[in-house]
């Protein structure tokens, strides 16, 4: 018996028949010609646009000294009137704020995530282009669903890993392309209704960014 | 070879201008629904120095049949076309779509009739051919032809003008020197008017809503009349302007360009 | 749900389908003031991109490099997939994937599935499948949800109740959702939707989605989303299905980097959408420990057979050709009778199931060309229009026998395109229509045609046929 597999390769075959067999996929040229980093912008310029795109989501984004950090967290958190608090398990020691209830992962379990006021996280890189974070599972960061049921995220970014460009950030991320990666543009929204952005569904209804100034 | 060009009143203009023997294309449609289109082209060609020549075997591109999918009946056609302008410098045409049809569709149709020496032909050819807007702007480099027109005109970009064959502002650059004219900006002037060729026919809903969404743009213009580069898409938007007695007439672009004011057949339209 | 799948024979023709939407007044309304916002919003993002035509040539490119080794490419992907812990199935159509999907979920004796909204589930009829086999189906994205709760029909590929307006949802959400004192604004709209899903998704077990890219080189797969819903998904349950039609795959990571600049900007006009997830195979310990993807092919080997209309296959359901097509605008996306609406449908739908199953739609255009300029891939819409038309009729004149041969328009067609032959057989017919209009003609002008012109006077005059031609004007001056 002929498997569906077999059967959709042999219709495939015969529906491109008309490609030269000596032709290689690489033969069809791809001219790259988009801008693959801003050249002309300063570190300075691609931090201001990232905070400025990321504001325009409707997220709320504050730069900080790195000696400023662990206050910022701290006021962030209390701001809020939060009790607990998710944290991925390599958080950096000083992150999580006292007065506040620290529940670690791993081991969380859906529906205490879904009863914590907050997540606090860092990232993997950030794209100053279209103002997103990116989160691939590593450091500091942990498994997706941390930053999914919590109505708050608190992400810290440090300015280091801001990047200009798309394209600059799909490069960095291509060694780790496999671990689950996140691309996260703001807090959770629906255009579905007459089209229009609308902030707050399903994930996080609040982002709030901190840039750390570490260069 | 270069010279400066002069109208009937020994008016010389500024921009030198190339003499060339020009092929008219004036369609089948122009021809029998809208001669007073191609006199305007040939006044206006004539005025510019050049010698205009119409090769009398000409009948049809081949469009409304090639784009209702009559596409084997299209072929002899092709074929007539090709025959009766292989030999021209360059064919020009008041009619966007027909230019659009032959410099588009025509290698396609070449492909179809699996016709290597028609394919050949046609790629031969095709360079050659040009609306008049387009031709008058970017081939000629004029775009004062010394015309007068006292009227308030807006003028509407019709699909295949601006997005087949992107005559860009061209147009509208023959129409600001246009002496007299008072030209208004068509809102959402870029928008489909519905016409379509049997599309019109085959979905008439869709194409009157579209159309009835044109006519308020135009008459919210107060233009005396609109105007354009397809008479086509003009008998369908004077056709709906007249049952409406808005007295808004339609005017081909070249109708425009070619008056001086003297003539005794400018046209305002329906 | 919302969706009615493809057809398999010629449904009700778009032209009588299309007069149904037109005579809403509402509805056209609500599509035209949707589909100018983002109209708007779409040129504004896209013109801030200096390199946008190097984007939208790259993203075309790759696309053909892929489609034109397909079968390479998927292999790969095949490979890619499995080595990450990843079980790959192959469907050859609609009834094959919704047996896997409906497969797994017995296997797991699960009871209820969430889904992603995805077109290519919707174009399997997916739900009604696993509904007949006592599966509870949600919906979790909020127009899915909407239509869903609606029991309406999906009308854009985007957002499925783009016909609805805010008021009308209000409403649907106090009758079938209980949400009483419910204001008319989206946010607190969206605000029902998140408590009424937030149960189910922290209790269901197994979910379903589509795909927007996936990669041969990584086996990562991709899903782009604004609301979260598919986080939610791909995320929390243990079994996680995938239905990607075979045109989805891409040859490599780096890939991602055109396409995820192209998609957003076109689609919900935003420089980014709010969540794109990635993964690939399973992630001890972080998300679905089960995953099957499901190559579906479902026509698109026919498609991609006809060397003209194979580029439809390059697209990535962005939606942008929809939302600034006038044809589109006015009639909404019902009267296309298929999951894919608007220009992209008009081309894609006939190409998948034969051009005679769908012979209205390729009509269903004024070739105007603006969906053209728009597609991030630059699929040539009209060119394909006008050569699926060119099957419609081949297919009419040789396949129906008498009655294709006979059929009134072909008749009128062949002989018009006879007398073009001749210019003297072209003159003599100029020369009969001037003196055969003379019962039509009244005061100058003709306000009623007959038989099947006759639409064209509904609304419009015709100028008669003028007292001397030009080529008759031109003997003269000779």
């Amino acid at each position: 018996m002929t498997t569906a597999r077999d059967q959709v390769l042999e219709r495939i075959r015969s529906a491109i028949r008309d490609v030269p067999e000596s032709e290689q996929p690489e033969d069809v040229v791809v001219h790259r010609n988009y801008l693959v980093a801003n050249s002309d912008s300063s570190r300075h310029g691609i931090i201001e646009q990232f905070m400025e795109r990321v504001a325009e989501y409707k997220a709320v984004v504050r730069r900080v000294n790195q000696n400023e950090l662990v206050e910022a967290i701290k006021d962030a958190c209390h701001s809020r009137g939060m009790t607990r608090l998710a944290v991925p398990a390599d958080l950096p020691a000083d992150w999580p704020p006292s007065g506040v209830e620290i529940l670690r992962d791993p081991g969380l379990t859906y529906d205490q995530l879904d009863h914590v006021d907050g997540i606090l996280t860092g990232c993997a890189l950030a794209i100053a282009q279209t103002g997103t974070i990116v989160l691939d599972a590593g450091v500091a960061q942990g498994r997706r669903v941390l930053t999914l049921l919590p109505d708050y995220h608190l992400c810290v970014v440090f300015a280091d890993q801001v990047v200009g460009m798309v394209p600059e950030a799909f490069r960095a991320l291509s060694a780790t392309s496999t671990r689950p990666m996140t691309f996260i543009s703001g807090p959770s929204a629906t255009s579905d209704i007459e089209l229009n952005r609308v902030e707050g569904v399903h994930g996080p209804r609040t982002l709030h960014v901190l840039v750390v100034d570490n260069v | 070879m270069t010279a400066l060009a002069a109208d009937s009143d020994g008016h010389v203009f500024s921009q030198p201008v190339l003499f060339m023997r020009i092929s008219l294309f004036i369609t089948c449609f122009n021809d029998t629904m809208f001669p007073e289109t191609g006199r305007a082209v040939v006044r206006l060609l004539e005025r510019l120095g050049h010698t205009v020549e119409f090769p009398m075997g000409q009948t049809c591109c081949g469009q409304m049949h090639y784009n209702t999918g009559y596409q084997r009946e299209a072929i002899p056609l092709v074929r007539h076309f090709v025959d009766v302008f292989r030999e021209a410098e360059v064919v020009v045409s008041p009619s966007a779509s027909c230019v659009g049809m032959v410099r588009h569709l025509y290698p396609a149709a070449a492909e179809l009739a699996n016709d290597p020496k028609l394919a050949e032909e046609v790629e031969a050819l095709r360079p050659r051919v040009f609306e008049l807007s387009e031709f008058l702007v970017g081939k000629l480099g004029v775009e004062d032809v010394g015309a007068y027109y006292p009227h308030r005109v807006t003028y509407h970009p019709t699909c295949h003008s601006l997005r087949m064959l992107k005559v860009g502002d061209a147009p509208l650059r023959l129409l600001r020197a246009v002496r007299g004219i008072d030209l208004v900006e068509l809102p959402q002037a870029t928008e489909c008017c519905g016409f379509g060729g049997t599309f019109a026919v085959k979905n008439s809903d869709t194409s009157m809503a579209m159309l009835g969404d044109k006519l308020r743009c135009v008459l919210e213009t107060k233009a005396e009349v609109c105007c354009s580069a397809d008479n086509s898409c003009l008998m369908h938007i004077g056709g709906a302007l007249h049952r409406q007695r808005a007295g808004v007439g339609t005017i081909h672009l070249a109708e425009i360009l070619a008056s001086t004011g003297t003539e005794t057949e400018d046209r305002h339209g329906l | 749900m919302g969706s009615e799948g493809l057809p398999t024979a010629p449904p009700i023709p778009f032209q009588d389908a299309a007069k149904v939407s037109l005579a809403n007044a509402q509805l056209r309304r609500n599509m035209g003031k949707a589909t100018r916002t983002i109209r708007g919003k779409r040129e504004l993002v896209v013109a801030e991109m200096p390199d946008w035509e190097g984007l939208r040539e790259a993203g075309r490119a790759i696309k053909e490099r892929t489609i034109r080794h397909l079968d390479r490419a998927l292999i790969q992907l095949e490979a890619s997939v499995q080595q990450a812990g990843g079980q790959v199935h192959w469907a050859r159509d609609a009834e094959e994937a919704r047996k896997i999907v409906a497969d797994v979920a017995k296997s797991h004796d699960v009871k209820a599935v969430i889904k992603v909204k995805s077109l290519t589930t919707d174009e399997i009829g997916l739900n009604a499948e696993l509904e007949a086999a006592g599966i509870e189906v949600t919906e979790t994205d909020l127009a899915e949800l909407i239509v869903q709760l609606a029991g309406d029909r999906s009308s854009h590929i985007l957002v499925p109740a783009i016909h609805k307006n805010r008021s009308e949802i209000r409403e649907l959400f106090r009758e079938k959702l209980g949400a009483e004192n419910l204001s008319d604004e989206p946010k607190e709209l969206a605000r029902v939707a998140r408590e009424h899903l937030r149960k189910k998704f922290l209790t269901t077990t197994m979910a379903v989605s589509g795909a927007n890219f996936a990669i041969a080189e990584t086996g990562t797969v991709c899903v782009v989303e604004s609301e979260g819903n598919g986080r939610m998904c791909l995320t929390l349950p243990n079994v996680l299905v995938s239905v990607m039609g075979i045109e989805k795959v891409i040859p490599e990571w780096n890939d991602l980097e055109v396409f995820m600049q192209l998609l957003p900007r076109s689609s919900t006009a935003e420089r980014m959408n709010p969540y794109t997830s990635f993964w690939t195979g399973v992630t001890p310990g972080d998300g679905p420990q089960e995953f099957h993807l499901i190559l579906l092919d479902n026509g698109r080997t026919r498609a991609l057979a006809d060397p003209h209309g194979r580029e439809s296959l390059y697209c990535i359901r962005c939606s942008a050709c929809l939302n600034i097509c006038p044809v589109y605008e006015r009639t909404g996306g019902h009267a296309y009778n298929s999951v894919y609406p608007g220009p992209i449908g008009a081309i894609l739908t006939p190409l998948l199931v034969g051009e005679q199953n769908a012979p209205s739609l390729p009509y269903a255009s004024s070739l105007c060309g603006a969906c053209y300029e728009v597609c991030p891939v630059k699929i040539n819409i009209p060119e394909i229009l006008i050569h699926l038309r060119g099957k419609v009729v081949r297919h009419k004149q040789d396949q129906e026998g008498l009655r294709g041969r006979l059929d009134p328009e072909g008749l009128a067609m062949k002989l018009l395109a006879w007398t073009f032959r001749e210019p003297g057989r072209f003159e003599t017919a100029q020369r009969l229509g001037r003196i055969g209009q003379w019962p039509l003609v009244k005061n100058g002008t003709i306000e009623h045609l007959p038989g099947p012109v006759a639409d064209w006077s509904a609304m419009r005059d015709l100028v008669p046929v003028p007292e001397q031609s030009f080529r008759e004007w031109w003997r003269t001056r000779t």
